[in-house]
C-alpha cells in the first residue's frame, strides 16, 4: 500500500486532535510516533552522557549519538561524518559560521552578499558582521514575480551576477527556498557562476526550508556550508545541522569553549578537538540528535523525491483552487508556476488583516501563520506589513486544501465591510 | 466562541471618530511593528476635557474596534481621568476574552489614548 495514503496515522497529534488541519509546517513540523518513541527510548533505556563514560549505557548513548552523523552524511551526500556539526538550530549554524569564519575572513572594504528574501536568521548575522568589520552588505532583490533579481548566464533578469559578486566578495549567504515566497532558488547555478567570478568566495546555503522537502546533495550543489533544523523535518526542536567542508572547518576557530571540545587543557593553553567536535562544546542535546536520526529514516522510507513531487502537486492544486474560489480577491505571493516553488504559500485575501484571517481559521481548527514570518525586510520590500501563510508537508492532502477554502470563505464573510 | 462578536464587527466595519482633526491640541502615532498595525490619534481639548478625538490607521479588526470604542469612551472625559485609564476597561468595552496574543492588538488604542491625553 502507498505509505503516504495512511500517513496521518503515524502522527499521534491527529489522534488527540482529529479535527486539526495543520498548515504551518514551515514554522515547525509535526512528529511521527517513531521519533517520539526514539526520544523516549534514550531517556528510558540509556540516558547517560556521551563520549566519556566507561560503562555500557554511556557507550550505547555515544554509539546512537554518533550514528546520526552517518545518517545525515548519506542524507545530504556529504563526503564524511567529519563535515557534520550538531547545532541547536539552523539559526545557530548561521551564527557559528558568521562568528567563527566570518570574523576571521571579512575585513574593512570587503563585501558580503545576501538576498532580500532571507529569514532574519540568515540576514541579521551578516548585517552585524558587516557592521563590525566595516564591510559592505549587498542585497540581491526579488522581481515582482518572486524570483531573485539576478541574471545568470542562462536566466535573464536585470542584474547580472557579475555586477554583484566580485573579488572583494568574501561571503555569499543565500536561502535555497524562501519561507515566504516559496521560491526554489537556482542555487547550483548561482554557486557555479559566483565561484567562476571569485573562486575564493564562501557560499553559505540556508537549507531550513529545502532539506525537509526535497533531495539535497551538498556535493552536487558545490556549496561550502549548509544549515538546517531538525524540527522542520519531523525531528525534535533544539537540534540542527551545520554541514561544512572539512578544510574550512579545520581552519576555523571554535565558536564556544568548554567541555567535550578539547583534547588537552593546561593552565596556559588548550588544544582543541578536531572538527566536528571542536564546535560542540558542552553536553549536547543527545535525545535530539538521536531523535533526528529517526526522523531522517522516516523521510528516507518515503523518499525525498516523492515527498517533493507530492508537495508540488498539492501546491498546484491549492493555487488552482484558491484562484477558482477567490479570483482577484486573493494574491498568492511568489512564483505562480508551482514547479518553481515549494509548498509554502503566503497570501493576502482582500484587504483583510492576516491576524483576523488566522484567528477565524483557528475557530475551525485550521492552523496557519500570520505576520511577517521572520522576513521583515522582504515584507517591507513588497510593501506589505504582513501576510497569511499556509504551508504543506507529507501529512497534508487535498481535503486540507478544501478545509482551508471553507475557512477562508467564512473569514471573507465575517470581515467584509 | 468567536471573538468576532457583533459589537466588534460593527466598530470594525464602521469605526466611530475615524479620521484626523484639523489643528489638534495633540497628535500621536503608535505602532505594533510585529503585526504592522499603526494608529494615529488627534485630540482637541478645552480646560482639560476631551472635546473632540479621532483616530485613523490600519490594523486588524480587534485593534480598529478597540480604537473606535476607546475614542467613544474618551469623549467628554477629563484628561486626568483618561491618563489613569485602566487597560482592563478597554478589554471590558470589547466584551470578549482575548488570548494573550491578541490582547496587544486591543491595547494599541489604549497606548495611543494615554499618549494623546498626556501633559
Ligand atoms: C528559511 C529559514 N531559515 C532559517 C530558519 C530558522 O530556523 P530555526 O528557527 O529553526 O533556527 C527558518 C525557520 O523559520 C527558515 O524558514
Amino acid at each position: 500500500m502507498d505509505k503516504i495514503a495512511t500517513i496521518k496515522k503515524d502522527f499521534p497529534i491527529f489522534a488527540r486532535h482529529p479535527n486539526l488541519t495543520y498548515l504551518d509546517s514551515a514554522a515547525t513540523s509535526l512528529k511521527p510516533l517513531s521519533v517520539v518513541n526514539k526520544i523516549q527510548e534514550y531517556y528510558q533505556e540509556y540516558s547517560a552522557n556521551i563520549h566519556r563514560g566507561i560503562y555500557q549505557i554511556s557507550e550505547k548513548a555515544t554509539q546512537e549519538y554518533e550514528e546520526t552523523r552517518q545518517v545525515v552524511t548519506s542524507f545530504i551526500n556529504a563526503e564524511s561524518e567529519k563535515e557534520i556539526v550538531y547545532t541547536r538550530s539552523a539559526t545557530e549554524g548561521l551564527n557559528l559560521v558568521a562568528t567563527s569564519l566570518g570574523s576571521s575572513i571579512v575585513g574593512a572594504g570587503d563585501e558580503i552578499v545576501i538576498t532580500i528574501m532571507e529569514h532574519h536568521s540568515n540576514f541579521v548575522p551578516w548585517q552585524q558582521l558587516a557592521k563590525k568589520a566595516q564591510a559592505k552588505l549587498k542585497i540581491i532583490g526579488v522581481t515582482p514575480e518572486g524570483y531573485l533579481d539576478l541574471e545568470l548566464d542562462n536566466i535573464k533578469y536585470t542584474n547580472h551576477i557579475s555586477k554583484i559578486v566580485n573579488n572583494k566578495t568574501k561571503i555569499l549567504a543565500i536561502t535555497y527556498v524562501s519561507n515566504v515566497l516559496g521560491t526554489i532558488n537556482p542555487i547550483k547555478e548561482i554557486i557555479a557562476q559566483a565561484k567562476k567570478i571569485n573562486p575564493k568566495i564562501i557560499v553559505v546555503v540556508d537549507g531550513a526550508q529545502a532539506v525537509p522537502h526535497m533531495p539535497v546533495d551538498v556535493q552536487d550543489l558545490g556549496a561550502d556550508f549548509l544549515v538546517f533544523s531538525g524540527h522542520k523535518m519531523l525531528g525534535p526542536t533544539g537540534i540542527g545541522i551545520l554541514w561544512g567542508k572539512q578544510e574550512l572547518f579545520e581552519k576555523m576557530p571554535p565558536y564556544q569553549y568548554g567541555g567535550d571540545m578539547i583534547k588537552e587543557v593546561a593552565i596556559e593553553n588548550t588544544i582543541y578537538q578536531d572538527a566536528p567536535w571542536k564546535f560542540e562544546a558542552g553536553t549536547p542535546h543527545i535525545a535530539g540528535v538521536i531523535g533526528l536520526k529517526e526522523a531522517i529514516r522516516y523521510l528516507q522510507k518515503i523518499g525525498m523525491h516523492k515527498i517533493h513531487k507530492r508537495e508540488q502537486k498539492l501546491l498546484a492544486d491549492a493555487l488552482k483552487r484558491l484562484q477558482e474560489e477567490f479570483g482577484d480577491n486573493i494574491t498568492v505571493l511568489g512564483p505562480q508556476k508551482s514547479q518553481d516553488r515549494a509548498g509554502v504559500m503566503a497570501f493576502r485575501l482582500a484587504d483583510f488583516h492576516p491576524h483576523d484571517i488566522a484567528q477565524i481559521l483557528d475557530e475551525s481548527h485550521i492552523a496557519i501563520r500570520a505576520g511577517h514570518h521572520c522576513a521583515m525586510p522582504l515584507h517591507t520590500y513588497l510593501k506589505f506589513s504582513a501576510s497569511a501563510r499556509a504551508s504543506f508537508y507529507i501529512y497534508n492532502n487535498d481535503a486540507d486544501i478544501e478545509k482551508l477554502i471553507t475557512g477562508l470563505k467564512k473569514a471573507e464573510k465575517t470581515l467584509t465591510k | 466562541m468567536t471573538i468576532y462578536q457583533e459589537i466588534i464587527l460593527d466598530h470594525y466595519r464602521s469605526p466611530r471618530n475615524f479620521g484626523i482633526l484639523k489643528k489638534p491640541s495633540r497628535q500621536v502615532a503608535v505602532a505594533n511593528p510585529l503585526c504592522g498595525d499603526k494608529l494615529e490619534f488627534t485630540v482637541k481639548e478645552e480646560k482639560g476635557v476631551v472635546k473632540k478625538i479621532a483616530f485613523q490607521g490600519e490594523g486588524c479588526a480587534i485593534s480598529i474596534a478597540a480604537a473606535s470604542l476607546t475614542t467613544e469612551h474618551a469623549l467628554g472625559k477629563s484628561k486626568e481621568k483618561l491618563q489613569n485609564l485602566d487597560k482592563n476597561l478597554i478589554l471590558k468595552l470589547l466584551g470578549i476574552n482575548l488570548s494573550p496574543n491578541r490582547v496587544k492588538c486591543a491595547l494599541l488604542a489604549w497606548e495611543g489614548l494615554k499618549k494623546v491625553v498626556s501633559d
